[in-house]
């Protein structure tokens, strides 16, 4: 593999109906700032049949060029026609980075499809920039709690990676911004290996769209018990709160997934997030960083969360919360 | 019909084992468990072989000499063979290496219909090995599983793969390899009777000696696609202000904060 017949940034685009994902937007933000270091171009790739998208917020949101891939057989998701499909894009124009959402299309995708390459995938990218040799330096959380490994695909191409969302910031549109739509053809001939999707079903979503909130009020092991949760409730409807947990408590089963904050869970970014009974992992902490104002509670005052809050309280949740509500109560 | 079923063993993790004194995390043992979603992988294939006849299932692990004892582990859930495929220039191999190993070891065990995985690895968390390992065997495959159905025929399955906002219902046609969550199923307790046949099992082991197709450029340290160059501590970003004083006072300062922002 000769690594300089590599060239360029793409971002993978995904897309429901007529609208492209945030998540996208996301991803070209990061994208466009790594294209711009290595002076080369950013592709948006978008397969599927009869697309209704407007492309055109693809050249908006940093897009140099967009590969466009109209086929019948791409019009909902499966593994073995959208592998085929990006495999060819990718070697007829070989991009040196290579960008896929974390989303489970993105996760079913690019192991499947890093892995028809020959090359590696790292995934759920936190931080990423370019090395003095033009390589992409990938970087995310251990698995130890409190370290943050990088990582390299020196000798590999593309390089590969999946990021969540909320991770990136998009950068602000620019309606005047224009490009290239390229548009790709190619066969695609079914095998043994396609799936067949018989259903797609849809589940109304357990009101906890913690992404949005101004106010979380977090919750973590420190609660000791699920029935103490109730504290939590009390506190973060008294200030109108959202609530987000930690990992733990959602493996435990204290509290749905649909809370989790972090690496693996969502990345939020309120007003105002408090962390009560939080350590502080750094799967944790990524989660919730960049909120804008961050208090935590905590008996421990080793505990890492201290590390990222503008205000900490070395106490027992148990002793302050409650009177904490009283107060918001009376008022 | 003849299942595999994919396990890695992974340090206990601290959100299992605590003191219930103070529930702060014990680190004292931190031992090797069998990954949890591979628990649930074992369990569908238990529950298989528990509905039709004639289905024999075999457990798979790359890793260190250490990896043993998840084997043997994993055979008292009632499993037929298990085989450890261990090699000094297997270390460091990432996902794209340790699924090239593991696909190479599948094929030298022969045939098979269904290939199970966990969702994903819980140290790594990557959830790429099941893919990558269906690509090396060109077979079909469905992701994030929580429900799976055969056709009468036993040469199709009707899978539902869980997406964001709900599920997919997919057909697969065998064989195919399926990643399981938790939501599958809920992994039993080994009975005393398939605990003690385990013990009679002998763990099949098998090296780059045994595996003689497997292409040394592929694998390990050297082989991965993905190098690990630098690890870091998390740094400190802030300047935190400390409250204290008795609850009483903390509260009375902390209520102060929240009105500046104008949370109350
Ligand atoms: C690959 C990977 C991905 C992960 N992803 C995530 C993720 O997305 N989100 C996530 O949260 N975690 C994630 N984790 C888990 C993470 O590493 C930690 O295990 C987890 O965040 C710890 O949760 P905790 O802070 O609630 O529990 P603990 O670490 O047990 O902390 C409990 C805290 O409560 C304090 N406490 C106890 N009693 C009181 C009291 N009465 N008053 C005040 N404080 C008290 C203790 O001092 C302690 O600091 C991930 C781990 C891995 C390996
Ligand atoms: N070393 C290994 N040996 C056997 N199976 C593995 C190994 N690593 C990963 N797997 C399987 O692949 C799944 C996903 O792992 P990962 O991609 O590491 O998150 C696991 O749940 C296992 O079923």
């Amino acid at each position: 593999m000769n690594l300089e017949d590599y060239k360029g940034i793409w971002i993978f685009v995904e897309y429901t109906e007529d609208k492209i994902s945030e998540l996208t937007f996301e991803l070209l933000g990061i994208g466009r700032r790594l294209a711009d270091k290595l002076k080369v171009e950013l592709s948006s790739v978008i397969l599927g049949h009869n697309i209704k998208c407007d492309l055109n917020l693809l050249f908006h949101y940093g897009s140099d060029k967009i590969y466009k891939l109209d086929n019948k057989h791409l019009e909902v998701y499966r593994t073995i026609p959208f592998t085929d499909a990006l495999e060819y894009l990718v070697n007829k124009y070989r991009p040196e980075v290579l960008i896929l959402p974390a989303t489970s299309i993105g996760k079913d995708l690019a192991p499947r499809l890093a892995c028809r390459l020959e090359t590696g995938l790292s995934a759920d990218c936190t931080e990423l920039d370019i090395g003095p040799d033009g390589n992409l330096i990938q970087k995310k959380p251990s698995y130890s709690e409190n370290d943050y490994i990088t990582i390299l695909t020196p000798n590999h191409r593309p390089q590969m990676i999946t990021i969540r969302s909320k991770i990136f910031t998009p950068q602000t549109p620019d309606p005047n911004r224009t490009g290239k739509i390229i548009e790709e053809h190619l066969e695609l001939n079914e095998s043994e290996n396609w799936t067949k999707i018989l259903e797609i079903i849809e589940e109304d979503q357990e009101d906890a769209n913690i992404q949005e909130a101004e106010i979380i009020v977090s919750v973590g092991r420190g609660i000791k018990k699920p029935e103490n949760l109730g504290l939590i409730k009390k506190l973060s409807s008294c200030i109108n709160a959202s609530i987000g947990a930690s990992r733990s408590i959602v493996d435990l089963g204290w509290i749905s997934h649909y809370h989790q904050v972090g690496l693996t869970g969502k990345t939020v970014k309120p007003k105002i997030y408090i962390a009560c009974g939080i350590s502080g992992a750094v799967h944790h902490i990524i989660g919730m960083k960049s909120s804008d104002f961050i208090i935590a509670i905590n008996k421990d005052p080793e505990a890492p969360i201290f590390q990222v809050a503008d205000i900490g309280i070395i106490g027992d949740l148990f002793e302050i919360i409650p009177i904490l509500i009283d107060k918001l109560t009376i008022k | 019909m003849k299942i595999i079923v994919c396990i890695k063993q992974v340090p206990e993790t601290n959100n299992i084992d605590f003191n219930p004194s103070d529930l702060t995390i014990n680190r004292s043992h931190v031992n090797g468990i069998i990954n949890p979603f591979d628990l649930n992988a074992i369990e569908e294939a238990v529950r298989i072989k528990e509905k039709f006849d004639d289905v024999t299932i075999s457990v798979i692990s790359m890793g260190p000499p250490s990896f043993e004892k998840t084997l043997k582990e994993a055979l008292t859930y009632g499993l037929d063979s298990a085989y450890l495929i261990s090699d000094k220039l297997f270390a460091g191999s990432d996902t794209f290496s340790t699924a090239y190993i593991l696909a190479e070891s599948i094929k030298a065990i022969g045939d098979f219909d269904l290939i199970l995985c966990g969702k994903h690895a819980i140290d790594g968390e990557t959830g790429q090995v099941g893919s990558e390992i269906a690509e090396n065997l060109k077979i079909p495959q469905a992701t994030n599983v929580k429900k799976i159905e055969f056709h009468e025929n036993k040469k199709i399955i009707k899978v539902e793969s869980d997406t964001e906002n709900g599920y997919r219902v997919l057909e697969v046609k065998l064989p195919a390899l399926i990643t399981v969550n938790k939501e599958i199923n809920v992994p039993r307790i080994p009975s005393f009777k398939d605990a003690r046949k385990a013990l009679k099992i002998p763990i099949i082991k098998w090296d780059l000696g045994k595996l003689k197709n497997i292409d040394k450029t592929k694998i390990g340290l050297t082989g991965s696609p993905t190098k690990v160059v630098n690890i870091e501590k998390f740094q400190k970003k802030k300047d935190t202000k400390f409250i204290s004083g008795t609850p009483n006072e903390i509260v009375n300062e902390l209520y102060q904060i929240l009105k500046d922002k104008h949370v109350v």
